[in-house]
């Protein structure tokens, strides 16, 4: 299960808004081993595509040092899908490469609703969980 | 010429756990090569028909190595080498 406070949340949601059509993307570091996503880090979408997204690679090695020194790990990875409901498309399956991470998918295809998932991808096997939503 | 290499979570399988390893080259190249001999398996999931795989990113140093030669990328007596997961999808 992923347990995310609703301000993080909100901040994924209004990212993959503002980035429509276009695929937005990014991290929540929290502390190791805590399991608890806490700083929000927006990341460049180096594709600026509707239908793939990819880090910026120097951006992303810059973010992982960052959170190295702090003792931080990538709790949630999060990426939307502008045109497709919330779920990883194979293109997500294949390059998921971090097994501790959550997934989590935000549909922007409805202008109104937005739908968040989360999931674990392990070995190419995807595991949808819950998300319980905290108020902050 | 000895250089560190940092291995993300998902690689560490091959080392035992371990989150930076030594290795040797004059090259990225040489040096994916030595990881191999001491960490059977990497190789593998760094380098695909030649080139290296486009799930992962390597960096000497600061340096996107697609930017500095790929494997032939060169590799000095104290780098750093770190090896991330390409973050990327559809």
């Amino acid at each position: 299960m992923l347990v995310i406070r609703r301000d993080l949340v909100d901040a994924m949601v209004a990212h993959a808004r503002r980035d429509h059509p276009d695929e937005a993307c990014g991290v929540i570091a929290g502390p190791y081993g805590s399991d608890r996503p806490e700083r929000f880090i927006e990341m460049e979408n180096a594709e600026r595509s509707p239908t793939f997204y990819r880090f910026d690679a120097a951006e992303q090695l810059k973010v992982w040092r960052e959170m190295d020194a702090n003792d931080e790990v990538p709790v949630v990875i999060y990426h939307s899908h502008t045109a497709t409901e919330a779920y990883p498309s194979r293109t997500d399956i294949s390059f998921a490469g971090e097994p501790d991470a959550h997934y989590v998918l935000v549909s922007t295809r409805d202008p109104i609703e937005h739908e968040l998932r989360s999931y674990r991808i392990v070995d190419g096997v995807v595991t949808e969980e819950p998300v319980k939503i905290i108020e902050s | 010429m000895a250089v560190t290499v940092s291995i993300p979570t998902i690689l560490r399988t091959h080392t035992g756990g371990e989150k930076s390893v030594s290795a040797n080259g004059a090259t990225l190249a040489e040096v994916i090569d030595d990881l191999e001999n001491n960490h059977g398996g990497l190789k593998a999931r760094l380098v695909k028909e030649g080139a290296l795989h486009r799930f992962v990113n390597v960096y000497v140093n600061d340096e996107d190595v697609r930017f500095a030669g790929g494997l032939e990328a060169a590799v000095k007596d104290g780098d750093n080498v770190t090896i991330l997961p390409a973050v990327a999808g559809g």
